[in-house]
């Protein structure tokens, strides 16, 4: 299955129940996601704000959750079929890319050790010499000193030089895709530069595909090619970022690039924002769009009956009644 | 006391114990803001700009202590009052939202208890005159009476730092200074409170402090701002000034790293790590990471110039000695 896509989310559900003595009531965390990445190197942002269910999926691609509808495809197979019977192989092709790559590593063990049993684990190499040769060409290429990093401990390297540790840890394992779940949102902008740099390097460079998920159109813009924007767990749009940036096409979208705060001074937020006059925490419209209590545009319609994704050109896609969905 | 100047920080120091000597944090910091302004500090983690709003509310703790300097606020130096009158001054005249402020609202108590709460310990009105206060409060601020009756737990972040906001504001202080008040924010949530923020000025003529480590937060309301690096004030100037003619190297790399909708840029960050407190460089505290670096800088401390009308740089690149 040479060209089938990288990864792929076919009307992925994931229900999580209250707990609690009286039992809790049902949650669509994620509600029939359906988003693919293609099978060239590419990277794919993942837009959504706080209870989109961005972290779940990632966890569900990372094999830590299984959906309770629809199913995952990395590479034309399921997850769960990788998991069980290609492990450790799914394990190495896709990875995760941490935010604080301070409290994966184990403080007692030194670098060289911790990366040694990274090489050892997956079988990179076959010989001794060869593990240090690996090891040493990872580093390098994120501008780490084999010599100055090797004989230390985790705690003995600065922020910048732990997360190019973690970053060579990936180049050593060459994965396919990367799964980076708001990995820069902790950084100062001096160390997230780099980071952002780096992605799109192994993107280039090596072929590393990475979902990309944050909150923040701004780095998203930076290095993404795509986006697939969530809001409340539900797929409202996908596009290059290009269009997603420029042609907004749902509602939701357009709030949500109109409120992006912009580093500039001369182009501050014209309009005065109508202040939401009461907005309680967690309120899902049970059918329907999942932005109809917020949209100005909302119809009779959109309360009913859940619009789904059309294409509108060129793999533009939204998921909007104003728009035929 | 120049004219227009509601709050004037001179030579602050903030340093903190520790084991391996002091920590200074906040080390030698001046700056003035002027009455009506919204006036930032910049900078990125550890570089002591919440340690500064602290001790200028004076709210710093042990092993923290104020090493020296003077805050003038309205004239008076708040280092020298007794504990006493700084009650008198904080919430009445001068308000602080800490880092976080939104979660540390009471879960179990409902909005209406915690804002009446506020307002009464520090004012000598009847309950029923503070529920007043913070009704008027809410709705000036453009949220509704129900959300009184509500617990925090049912309200969404913005909300709930809206909230803050209008309590902080309930007793009409002249100066409100908040501590990374949208960090943690959903984007519309972000704007509304900037919004709010902005009308705290803009309608009532309030000066607003804000401290944020986002730059974009900073171009989006700012008057003028100042940009903290390793404890100092290494440069301020109109918000105009900052992001179109920054001057020192620190603040010209900070605005070169800053990703951005408007336009598609290679961003590069600035090479090195930040230094820390329980031992700065010597001399430009930049200068190891510097590109510009001489020798004079690593033997001398730059002094905070006015190089231009208005915009101040600590850097030995300009004033010409």
């Amino acid at each position: 299955m040479g060209d089938a896509p990288l990864l792929e989310l076919r009307n992925v559900t994931k229900i999580f129940r209250g707990g609690g003595p009286y039992g809790g009531k049902e949650f669509k965390a994620v509600d029939e996601v359906t988003f693919s990445m293609p099978s060239e190197p590419s990277i794919l942002a993942l837009v959504g704000e706080s209870g989109s269910g961005k972290t779940t999926i990632a966890n569900m691609i990372l094999g830590f959750l299984e959906p309770d509808g629809g199913d995952i495809y990395f590479k034309g197979e399921s997850i769960s079929s990788w998991l069980k019977n290609r492990p450790s192989e799914f394990r190495r092709k896709v990875q995760a890319i941490f935010q604080d790559p301070y409290e994966i590593y184990n403080p007692v063990y030194r670098i060289d050790r911790l990366l040694k049993i990274t090489v050892k684990k997956f079988n990179l190499a076959t010989s001794e010499a060869e593990a240090t040769e690996l090891i040493r060409n990872a580093l390098e290429a994120l501008e780490l000193r084999p010599q100055d990093v090797l004989g230390r401990y985790p705690h003995q390297l600065s922020g910048g030089e732990r997360q190019r540790l973690m970053l060579a840890r990936i180049l050593l394992l060459k994965p396919e895709l990367t799964v980076a779940d708001e990995p820069v949102s902790m950084l100062d902008v001096s160390l997230r530069a780099v980071f952002l740099n780096y992605l799109e390097e192994f993107k280039k460079k090596y072929g590393i595909s990475c979902l990309y998920i944050t909150h923040d159109f701004n780095t998203a813009y930076y290095i993404a090619d795509r986006a697939v924007v969530l809001n409340l767990g539900k797929v409202v749009e996908i596009g290059s970022m290009e269009e997603i940036i420029h042609k907004p096409l749902h509602p939701y979208t357009q709030t949500l690039i109109s409120s992006i705060p912009i580093p500039d001074p001369k182009s501050r937020w014209e309009e005065r924002l109508e202040l939401r006059r009461l907005e309680l925490k967690e309120i899902r419209p049970e059918k329907g769009c999942p932005f109809v209590l917020r949209c100005t545009h909302a119809m009779k319609k959109c309360e009913e009956v859940k619009p789904s994704l059309v294409d509108v050109g060129g793999g533009h896609m939204v998921a909007c009644h104003l728009y035929g969905g | 006391m120049e004219k227009g100047t509601i709050l004037e920080v001179k030579n602050l120091k903030v340093y903190y114990k520790t084991i391996a000597g002091d920590a200074k944090v906040v080390d030698d910091v001046t700056f003035s803001v002027y009455h009506g302004e919204i006036f930032g500090i910049a900078g990125e983690s550890g570089c002591g700009k919440s340690t500064l709003v602290e001790g200028v509310y004076r709210i710093v703790k042990p092993p923290g202590y104020i090493a020296g300097g003077e805050v003038l606020f309205e004239g008076v130096d708040l280092l020298k009052l007794s504990e006493e009158e700084m009650r008198d001054i904080r919430w009445k005249k001068m308000a602080y939202i800490p880092q976080g402020a939104m979660s540390s609202l009471n879960p179990v108590l409902r909005v209406e208890e915690q804002m009446i709460d506020a307002i009464l310990d520090h004012s000598n009105i009847s309950k029923e005159e503070a529920l007043e206060i913070a009704k008027k409060s809410l709705s000036e601020l453009g949220l509704p009476e129900a959300v009184l009756r509500m617990y925090p737990h049912e309200l969404s972040g913005g909300m709930k730092q809206r909230v803050i906001i209008a309590t902080a504001y309930a007793l009409r202080p002249d100066l409100i200074i908040a501590d990374e008040p949208v960090t943690a924010l959903d984007v519309v949530s972000t704007r509304e409170v900037l919004q709010t923020l902005r009308e705290l000025r803009d309608k009532y003529g309030a000066t607003v402090m804000l401290v944020a480590h986002d730059m974009a937060v900073h171009a989006e309301i700012d008057d003028r701002l100042a940009v903290m690096y390793a404890g100092k004030v290494i440069e301020i100037g109109s918000v105009t000034d900052i992001f179109y003619d920054p001057l020192h190297p620190y603040t010209k790399g900070l605005i070169d790293s800053i990703p951005s909708i408007a336009k598609k840029k290679l961003i590069r960050g600035i090479p090195g790590i930040a230094p820390s407190p329980l031992n700065w460089p010597s001399g430009c505290r930049f200068h190891p990471r510097c590109p510009y670096a001489r020798d004079i800088c690593k033997a001398e401390e730059p002094e905070l110039k006015e190089v231009k009308p208005g915009h101040l740089v600590a850097c030995h690149l300009y004033g010409g000695d």
